[in-house]
């Protein structure tokens, strides 16, 4: 297989100086040399991408991830390091590819399709076919100032799709689309993939990088982490989200203890000793699809609350609800309370995919004022050794039968 | 972190496999045919100039694109549209005619035509340095998302002011061909003409000069944008065009500023306004400059591309930075 783009030990620092104006380096002349902060956005990045892969880049805001896509498409230069490439390479970055805004989308088309490389005469010819795909024919002769976010990224992505580049570079661009043109783009992705030309992402939809990307790439504050199978680099980069949410949570069940010194009147419910369990009491974080689980905690109430229910939520981490009950949509009566009562659920199986959790609790009287929440208190975590997609773990059995020709039977 | 990198790594590699098991076979070939070439290399700081304006050439495309941009652009949306490139040159004529021949009473044939000959190039000239000077702040948004050799800009900016320079050269022809039949003024077809191509040439290189320079400049310092205006407008009354050249060179002489007189004379735009006075202002010739043009024009068309290489080299330096600091 063939190197087409070879990344080798790059690093790039860029330094934060904002003052440009003379009033400002006048006023400033000293501080800024003080206050010049240089940082280092890429460190040692060592990549070799074999033409036909389709990679991902994934990793937080600030990880460093565009400056690298920019990096391989030439608009930065690394400050140590080089990037070398093969064959003709076309940018979706950002919103946009480059238009500029006074000139209509034809005259946009063709500016582009320059950029890239293209004569006149082949632009003519790729012509009707970018128009077709982008389907924006009645606005090409509006500027494209006026075109929406939608519009701007249809004929970005049309264009450089369309003039036959050897490598694409694709910066979180096809969210803007509607659902229909992604479809659309990720085919056209996936017949370039097939055509052996070489894709690189950035996006943080990571679902997208484990459907299209053979290869991922995870960046944590321009270092690289990891470099391999999808599934792997999507578990690492849930796992640090999950430290986040882990601190928040912390955060949340502080506040939720310290809540009781000067809590309003009107809140006269608590929420404590927040437990996520193998259902049988035990405290438990990592479950395999099909685990029994369960959540316990402690409410507290001062007053006297007859008509009271406990909910419960589970999110994913893209903050999808995965689960939400409560004890008075399962019609269940609850004994009045008054002081502490320790609450259990428990649930026979957890049909959830690979993937970090939140749980949110919360308990209130079914008509009254009374109430208490506890937002993301525990994570959990769901490991699977088969990937699947969406949010519900299914279990499938798969038989491939014959198909039996119907016999003519002569009447 | 690196064991886990290298134990999975395989398991990513599989699926890419599949996937050109049933990719066409030419492609892998063409694209392996293709030369692995360094993205923005590093160039020697002597010879680069030599590369970068092959990867220039490489782009005449775009250049061709950017320039009707930039004319398109510059009056869209404007009724006149590109009417407006004349009405600048013509009221600067109109004003400095009124001002000097009916105010200050000059006497001199034909004034319209001086400085109308000279206020051209010196239009484009301010055109190229002037627009130059904003070409790459003002294009960021091409400039971050796409990559190309970046002195496309500030070429582009040098190619539509042609276009304008161009037109006001009609003009001009035009404002002769009315003088030389409706006024008693002679107008001569002198071997001068031929001076006009090199005068260009000189305005061209040094411009083009100034222009890389500035614009890569005003990048890292905003403010050149602002004091490039006031400059020019000052260079404005140090070149020739409202004032015949005779007259500074006598009162130097009666002053006997002898050095002051050669510093005045060495400026490149000076030559080339005399020049092109004395191409095209053929009605009183004992008001143009009577020096050899030939030989300094080739002088400073020689000094300009030395300048010209020079600032191209300090653009090459600074453009890698571009893209983060807009």
């Amino acid at each position: 297989m063939t190197t087409v783009i070879r990344v080798s030990d790059v690093s790039k620092k860029f330094s934060l100086n904002a003052n440009k104006s003379l009033k400002e380096r006048l006023v400033n002349a000293r501080s800024t040399q003080q206050h010049k902060t240089e940082f280092w956005a890429l460190r040692n990045i060592d990549l070799e991408i074999a033409s036909g892969t389709s990679l991902g880049l994934i990793g937080h805001n600030g990880s460093g991830k565009s400056t690298l896509l920019k990096v391989i498409g030439g608009i930065l230069s690394p400050t140590e390091g080089l990037v070398e490439r093969r064959g003709r390479l076309a940018a979706l970055l950002e919103l946009g590819a480059g238009f500029h805004g006074d000139l209509t989308g034809r005259e946009n088309v063709y500016l582009n399709a320059s950029i890239l490389g293209l004569s006149r005469a082949d632009t003519d010819k790729y012509f009707d076919a970018i128009v077709d795909f982008s389907g924006i024919e009645e606005f090409l002769d509006t500027q494209v100032k006026f075109y929406s976010s939608g519009m701007y990224v249809r004929l970005a992505f049309a264009v450089a799709v369309h003039v036959d580049p050897e490598i694409l570079l694709i910066d979180e661009v096809l969210s803007v689309g509607d659902e229909a043109f992604q479809r659309k783009c990720l085919e056209k992705i996936r017949s370039f993939m097939r055509e052996g030309r070489t894709i690189v992402f950035v996006t943080h939809a990571l679902d997208l990088v484990r459907d299209l990307c053979a290869r991922a790439v995870l960046l944590d504050h321009g270092v690289m982490q990891y470099d391999g199978a999808p599934t792997q680099a999507i578990r690492m980069i849930r796992d640090t989200w999950n430290e986040a949410a882990e601190v928040e949570a912390e955060a949340a069940a502080a506040r939720a203890e310290s809540a009781p010194a000067g809590a309003p009147t009107y809140t006269p419910m608590r929420i404590s000793d927040v437990v996520i369990t193998d259902g049988d009491g035990n405290p438990k974080d990592t479950f395999k699809p099909g685990d029994r689980f369960g959540v316990e905690c402690t409410v507290t109430s001062d007053k006297r609350v007859s008509d009271w229910a406990v909910g419960i939520k589970i999110e994913n981490h893209m903050d999808q609800n995965c689960y939400a009950s409560n004890t008075h949509l399962m019609n269940l009566e609850l004994d009045p309370i008054e002081g502490s009562r320790r609450v259990a659920f428990s649930y026979g199986s957890i049909p959830l995919v690979d993937g970090g959790y939140h749980v949110s609790l919360a308990a209130h009287g079914v008509n009254g004022p009374h109430y208490a929440r506890v937002a993301r208190i525990k994570n959990f975590k769901i490991v699977d050794s088969e990937w699947q997609d969406g949010l519900v773990r299914m279990p499938a059995q798969v038989e491939v039968r014959p198909v039996e020709t119907p016999s003519l039977t002569v009447r | 972190m690196a064991t886990s990198s290298t134990h999975t790594r395989g398991s990513g590699g599989e699926l890419p496999a599949s996937f050109l098991e049933d990719a066409p076979q030419t492609r892998v070939e063409a694209v392996e045919a293709l030369p692995m070439e360094r993205v923005n290399p590093p160039r020697a700081f002597f010879r680069g100039a030599l590369s970068d304006v092959g990867d220039i050439l490489k782009f005449r495309e775009l250049l061709n694109q950017l320039v009707r941009k930039e004319l398109k652009v510059k009056y869209k949306d404007s009724v006149l549209g590109f009417f407006w490139t004349l009405v600048r040159p013509m009221t600067q004529l109109i004003i400095y005619y009124l001002a000097f021949t009916i105010f200050l009473g000059n006497q001199q044939p034909a004034y319209a035509i001086f400085i109308f000959s000279g206020l051209v190039v010196w239009g484009l000239f301010t055109d190229i340095v002037g627009g130059c000077t904003g070409s790459i702040v003002g294009n960021g948004g091409l400039l971050k998302k796409t990559y190309f050799p970046r002195e496309i800009f500030p070429l582009a900016v040098v190619g539509a002011a042609l276009v304008n320079f161009l037109l006001q050269m009609v003009v001009l022809f035009a404002a002769i061909g009315v003088t030389a039949v409706f006024t008693e003024n002679s107008v001569v077809l002198s071997s001068d003409l031929a001076l006009v191509p090199l005068a260009l040439l000189v305005c061209l290189i040094w411009g083009l000069a100034l222009g890389l320079f500035l614009a890569a400049a005003t990048v890292y310092f905003r403010d050149l944008q602002h004091l490039i205006e006031i400059v020019l407008l000052a260079l404005f009354w140090l070149v020739p065009i409202v004032y015949p050249v005779v007259l500074p060179i006598n009162n130097f002489a009666k002053t006997g500023h002898d050095f002051l007189l050669q510093v005045y004379l060495a400026n490149p735009m000076l030559n080339v306004v005399a020049a092109f006075q004395r191409a095209f202002y053929t009605m009183a010739p004992q008001y143009t400059f009577g020096g050899n043009l030939w030989g300094r024009l080739a002088v400073l068309a020689l000094i300009g591309l030395g300048v010209l290489w020079l600032a191209q080299r300090y653009f090459a330096r600074a453009q890698g930075d571009f893209a983060q600091e807009l």
